[in-house]
């Protein structure tokens, strides 16, 4: 058994597969060969409702999740703070570099490479 | 008096040596240790500054800052009795200036220490959703996105993160060289050492002395953990990375208020020094330096404590 974090990632990823909203009993279809409970299905679905990542609809007597963004959207989000380009300058991560511009870095950067090669 | 004078000298001391320490370059040849004496800086140039305001204001009690507070409190709830001399106006001013100011920079510390706790908060959580494990690099995560990336989540469970861009862009040592340099700010916890100074930045944008520091500060502490990679890595591996990384994000610029210029030159610096190292400040010199910040750490305090 995996850990909540894998789950609630794996039922993310079907979610984003799919075209359009879906319901518990199908997410628990998509991810079969995991031998899950529904109980559990409904747990990390309610979960990830809870956190902001799925909206939910009513239908009929089940709900309908999809997800609040794409998962581009995340990842855009994860880089802008990671290559600070907030403008906050925030403590929260610890970067390796920072862009760099203009031609001297570049001609260092062969000069360090071709160095090597000899 | 004599507390009052000591503190404010104390106070100015540390902000005209902040101001002339920001264009030190001897820094560069033992970051953890020039380290060491911001952080010291810092703290005195806090407490001194409140303090005299406090020492100032709390005279009349002849019991010390520390004490005089605990006294005010005590006869302002018993309806202000209990002193041999009435305040005056200056001393009022002064108390009400001086509390202040200290509530500012506890309220700005503790603001931007939640602050920081929450955007990591939020920011593991979303890695938890998309970024992936690689069997190429085993106990990082990895972000697919084309853009140039490497850096550390700090906190009790820290992550280290790449992108799928910095995977394509460096060779396998320059990678290596990379993770070396982001477990070293893992394991010295450098996020600690920078929040005061980013949260100093916040209570005060305006300040071109507070923006120095802060960056020097970052810079500082960029070269501390190059300094301990280069121990496990080939230092000029994590050069050519570093130019990599610098050269290929050159595209978006950073909308802060240092500009590409500054971090330009911040980088450079780095790489300057990994290629060909200085040396080393003689240990005598980082002893003396370290002593010294212990002392000025432990001044302020002490007369904080001490009655008039």
């Amino acid at each position: 058994m995996k850990g909540l974090g894998e789950l609630e990632r794996s039922i993310m990823d079907i979610i984003w597969a799919q075209p359009s909203p879906v319901t518990a009993r199908e997410v628990g279809r998509l991810i079969a060969d995991r031998d899950l409970a529904p109980t559990t299905v409904m747990t990390v679905l309610d979960r990830l409702t809870r956190k902001g990542f799925l909206l939910r609809t009513r239908d009929g007597r089940a709900w309908r999740y999809e997800p609040t963004e794409s998962r581009d959207a995340y990842v855009a989000e994860l880089m802008l703070e990671a290559l600070d380009l907030t403008g906050d300058r925030s403590a929260a991560l610890t970067r390796f570099a920072q862009a760099v511009s203009g031609t001297e870095a570049e001609i260092l950067l062969r000069a360090l490479t071709e160095l090597e090669d000899e | 008096m004599i507390t009052a004078a000591a503190l404010a000298t104390l106070a100015l001391v540390c902000a005209v040596g902040a101001w002339r320490f920001t264009r030190a370059r001897w820094t560069y040849r033992a970051p953890h240790v020039a380290i060491v004496l911001w952080q010291a800086l810092g703290v005195t140039w806090g407490l001194a500054g409140t303090g005299a305001l406090l020492a100032y204001a709390l005279e009349p009690y002849g019991q010390g800052v520390l004490q005089g507070l605990h006294a005010f409190t005590v006869s302002a709830l018993n309806g202000g009795y209990g002193l041999s001399e009435p305040y005056t106006l200056p001393r009022i001013l002064a108390l009400i200036a001086g509390l202040t100011a200290l509530t500012i920079l506890v309220v700005v510390l503790l603001a931007a220490g939640w602050q920081t706790f929450r955007a990591r908060h939020r920011h593991r959580t979303l890695l938890a959703l998309v970024a992936r494990e690689d069997p190429e690099v085993p106990g990082v995560r990895v972000v697919d996105h084309p853009g140039p990336a490497a850096y550390c989540v700090p906190g009790l469970r820290s992550q280290v993160v790449v992108s799928a861009g910095a995977l394509k862009l460096l060779s396998p040592a320059e990678l290596a060289a990379v993770l070396a340099h982001e477990a070293a700010h893992v394991r010295e916890r450098h996020d600690l050492v920078l929040l005061p100074f980013a949260a100093l930045r916040r209570a005060l944008p305006r300040s071109r002395v507070v923006g120095k520091v802060q960056s020097e500060v970052g810079l500082l502490v960029e070269m501390a953990a190059d300094d301990v990679a280069r121990r496990y890595c080939s230092p000029r591996r994590l050069a050519t990375a570093l130019l990599r990384f610098g050269t290929a994000g050159a595209a978006p610029t950073p909308q802060g208020a240092l500009g590409v210029s500054d971090s330009c030159s911040a980088v450079m610096a780095r790489v300057e020094r990994l290629v060909s190292p200085g040396p080393e400040l003689p240990r005598r010199i980082r002893y003396s330096i370290v002593a010294f910040s212990v002392t000025l750490t432990a001044s302020a305090p002490l007369l904080w404590l001490i009655p008039h």
